[in-house]
């Protein structure tokens, strides 16, 4: 489920420099949107109600068009992300083996639902589809690591090693 | 590449550096192996080879999946063939000095039966390898997908080289008709009948597009062929651009699949630099392009007018049929898509003849087919087996039955669009036409099992809570039916349904079906259909006595103290998180303090209590 944040937009002039000349050269090239939020949500890292306002503006189409897209698509996210992103894999071949209790105990030890991020902004958690280590279930995943054939008893100690 | 000759020499090169008396180290670089560390081991192996001077006697090879995730990383070295799983970067000094320079097998990495207790030597001697067939898969765990030269030294390019130069586009097409291949990405229709018709309309432009979207949740047979033959897709892709007169093509794929995104790109690369794709392919007055479009995460991007919309760089929404691809696809313009393991399929056919492919199957479904085993499976990986093959031979000879002498209950084919097959259909011969009969599909091939502790209503409300998430919400009875489907399938699982609700979402089942728009939506009420047909009991249950036979469904469980076994430590007291647990003033015969109970109106039902208790068992769910 797509969230918006509670976390401050905190974009800098240089990022939305940076934006606008990008939407400056993607303005009358057809099709163009969607490569233009592809490349906004590589400046920020997501892309926040302020900077699909920019884009809507520059390009010259809706608000909700630009929404439209953001939402259709999973690659896109309304809201920031941790310095770790935590992600459950939720595919079949996880959820049977439980998966679903890995991703609640996260869920409780991070005390933040999915899609959201702590307010230190070191983690943020996300449940995923199936990422093709179905071999490994459950997996979860943080940054490029991946954890294989773990139970809800692991989390705390696969956590603590990205706790300062 | 001007002409086969060429192909040929390449070939004779390659196939004698193979055999020249040396050891090849295959090291999985599959994405389940990868995630075990197999890169570690492929750097520890060229360390400890330049360290004894052995790198002209022994080459380490990164190749694609073998197919055994589950005890991965997985190595396999010949000539011998020999076979070792779970290997770790402390093996790698025994590989080297033991197998390599003394000759003896290391005997700790071996494979060893289940049922037999006997160490295996070789991959291909294994329970799990005996009873499949590899055709699609062939090439995987065999060369480095990352080599063009390996694969053509397997054959590869030979079909494009005798399509282009000896065939004609109805030849082609006949070959396909006549072998029987269907289509496998879901719905199995027939992959020549699909090319007469885009070679029957008549445009300037056509397009050949390859669905590598793979959107099954827990099916990764796609991306295995992607990793391990890259090439094999865009030869066969050539083939059908020949066959239908096209000239560019097309490979959607999902962003999340980075190492087969990288590996295919590689592939197309190096077939340009080769003369493979390009101008006058082998000479002749065929040509050929072909690109990569990445999906952003869309589930229904995987039906194929969604996703041609979405390679023209839009919401990938699908449209009415017809007008069908074939005449009207991408820009307007004739188009063919075929799934990765369809096309995986087609080289094969070509060289070894129609005849060959038709040899294997069933009556009306041809060839072999692949699947992802998965869930509550002791060999957990990819398979490739004959159509017809059961599920008693999937699930127990090469799976290897259900791990801690658990129940098998079901298994789930055709992923959000598919069905569960209960225990008393697992002698059902698996192909397309079976499969529709008893209430699921094909589908890619995700087969995942479920034991006694999986509740069937809960996988039901999983796989809808799936589809109604992925909905794109352009038709009603999709955006709307599914959200209320689900609605009711929680109520069930609450424990608050009542059993005309079971009725109305049997109504309401067939009326998503009926008037969906597109394949996501006419297919997303199979899951409940199926579970309310082989296990209406499991609903009951939760409906008339609020329990959850399984003990999966929250609402309905609740946690027991047995006041006799019970010995009164208080330590389920301590980690209760609710404070829900009190003494009594029961002390049970022989022990000394009283015994514990659990206050179910504050009980949270986490576990924890059942949990901390693990050496006296005397707290059970109910
Ligand atoms: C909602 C939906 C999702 C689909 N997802 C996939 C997919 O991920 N991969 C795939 O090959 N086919 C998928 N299909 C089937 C395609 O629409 C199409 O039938 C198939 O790619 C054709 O290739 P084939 O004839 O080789 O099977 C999906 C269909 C629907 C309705
Ligand atoms: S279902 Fe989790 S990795 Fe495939």
């Amino acid at each position: 489920m797509k969230k918006n944040t509670t976390i401050p937009f905190d974009g800098t002039p240089e990022q939305e420099q940076q934006l606008r000349a990008v939407l400056s050269k993607l303005k009358n090239v057809p099709g163009g949107l969607m490569p233009a939020m592809q490349q906004a949500q590589d400046i920020y890292g997501y892309l926040p109600k302020e900077v699909q306002v920019i884009i809507a503006e520059e390009l010259g189409v809706s608000l909700a068009e630009v929404y439209g897209i953001a939402t259709f698509y999973a690659q896109f996210a309304l809201y920031p992300k941790g310095q770790y992103k935590v992600a459950v894999c939720l595919g079949t071949a996880c959820y049977v083996k439980g998966s679903g209790e890995i991703f609640d105990e996260l869920s409780k030890q991070l005390n933040i639902a999915n899609g959201e991020v702590t307010p230190d902004k070191r983690f943020s958690l996300d449940a995923t589809r199936c990422i093709g280590c179905c071999g490994l279930a459950p997996v979860m995943t943080i940054n490029d690591e991946v954890y294989g054939k773990i139970t809800a008893k692991d989390v705390a100690g696969i956590l603590a090693k990205y706790q300062a | 590449m001007k002409t086969v000759a060429e192909l040929q020499a390449i070939k004779q090169k390659k196939g004698e550096l193979f055999g020249a008396g040396m050891h090849h180290i295959l090291v999985c670089g599959g994405t389940g192996c990868t995630s075990s560390k197999s890169m570690n081991i492929i750097k520890a192996l060229n360390e400890k080879i330049a360290e004894n001077k052995l790198e002209s006697k022994v080459r380490v090879v990164m190749t694609g999946c073998f197919g055994l995730c589950a005890k991965g990383p997985i190595v396999v070295i010949y000539p011998e063939g020999t076979f070792y799983h779970s290997v770790k970067v402390e093996d790698v000094n025994d590989i080297i000095q033991q197998h390599v320079m003394a000759g003896k097998p290391v005997e700790r990495l071996l494979h060893v039966e289940a049922d037999t207790h006997e160490a295996v030597h070789k991959l291909g001697d294994t329970e799990f390898m005996r009873k499949q067939k590899r055709v699609a898969l062939r090439n995987c765990g065999v060369i480095n997908p990352e080599n063009i030269e390996e694969y053509i030294a397997r054959d590869g390019y030979q079909a494009l080289a005798k399509v282009v130069n000896e065939m004609t586009p109805d030849e082609v097409i006949d070959t396909m008709l006549k072998s029987g291949l269907r289509g496998r990405g879901g719905a199995g229709f027939p992959t020549g009948r699909k090319w007469q018709f885009a070679k029957a309309s008549v445009s300037d432009v056509k397009y050949v597009c390859c669905n590598a979207d793979e959107g099954d949740p827990g099916a990764f047979m796609d991306r295995s062929v992607l990793e391990g033959d890259p090439h094999v897709v865009i030869e066969a892709m050539a083939i059908a651009a020949y066959a239908i007169g096209s000239n560019q093509g097309y490979v959607y794929i999902r962003a999340e699949y980075p190492i087969a995104v990288q590996r295919l790109q590689k592939a197309i690369d190096d077939a340009r630099a080769n003369g493979l794709l390009g101008e006058n392919i082998f000479g002749s007055n065929f040509s050929f392009n072909l690109e990569i479009r990445l999906g952003a995460g869309a589930f229904v991007c995987g039906e194929e007018t969604a996703l041609m919309t979405s390679i023209e760089g839009k919401r990938g929404e699908p449209r009415p049929r017809p007008p069908f691809p074939a005449v009207k696809g991408l820009f307007g313009k004739p188009t063919i898509l075929n799934n990765v393991e369809t096309y995986a399929n087609v080289p094969a056919i070509i060289r070894n003849g129609p005849e060959w492919f038709a040899s294997m199957g069933t009556e009306k479904s041809k060839g072999t087919k692949v699947f992802a085993l998965g869930g509550n499976i002791v060999n957990t990986g990819l398979v490739e087996v004959p159509m017809g093959t059961t599920l008693r031979e999937i699930v127990y000879e090469i799976g290897g039955g259900i791990p801690n002498g658990k129940k098998f209950k079901s298994a789930q084919t055709g992923g959000p669009s598919g069905g569960c097959i209960p225990a008393h259909l697992i002698d059902t011969p698996i192909d397309y036409d079976n499969l529709i009969a008893i209430g699921s599909m094909m589908g890619s091939g995700g087969l995942i099992v479920m034991d006694e502790n999986n509740c069937m209503v809960d996988i039901a409300k999983f796989f809808l809570e799936f589809t109604v998430d992925e909905s794109c919400g352009k038709c009603t009875p999709c955006r709307i039916g599914n959200k209320r489907l689900l609605e009711l399938l929680t109520k069930v699982t609450n424990g608050t349904a009542t059993m005309e609700d079971i009725d109305r979402m049997e109504q309401l089942c067939y009326y998503i079906k009926e008037n969906s728009l597109c394949g996501l939506g006419q297919t997303a009420p199979n899951p409940v259909l199926s579970t309310l047909r082989y296990f209406r009991d499991e609903y009951v249950a939760h409906v008339q006595d609020k329990v959850c036979p399984a003990h999966v469904c929250k609402n309905l469980i609740r946690y027991e103290i047995d006041k006799d076994t019970c010995i009164g430590c208080g330590l389920c007291q301590r980690k209760c998180p609710a404070d829900a647990i009190e003494r009594t003033d029961y002390v049970a015969p022989g022990h000394k303090l009283a015994s514990m109970r659990i206050n179910v109106e504050k009980c949270v039902k986490c576990g924890a209590c059942m949990e901390a208790c693990q050496k006296i068992k005397a707290i059970r769910k109910v």
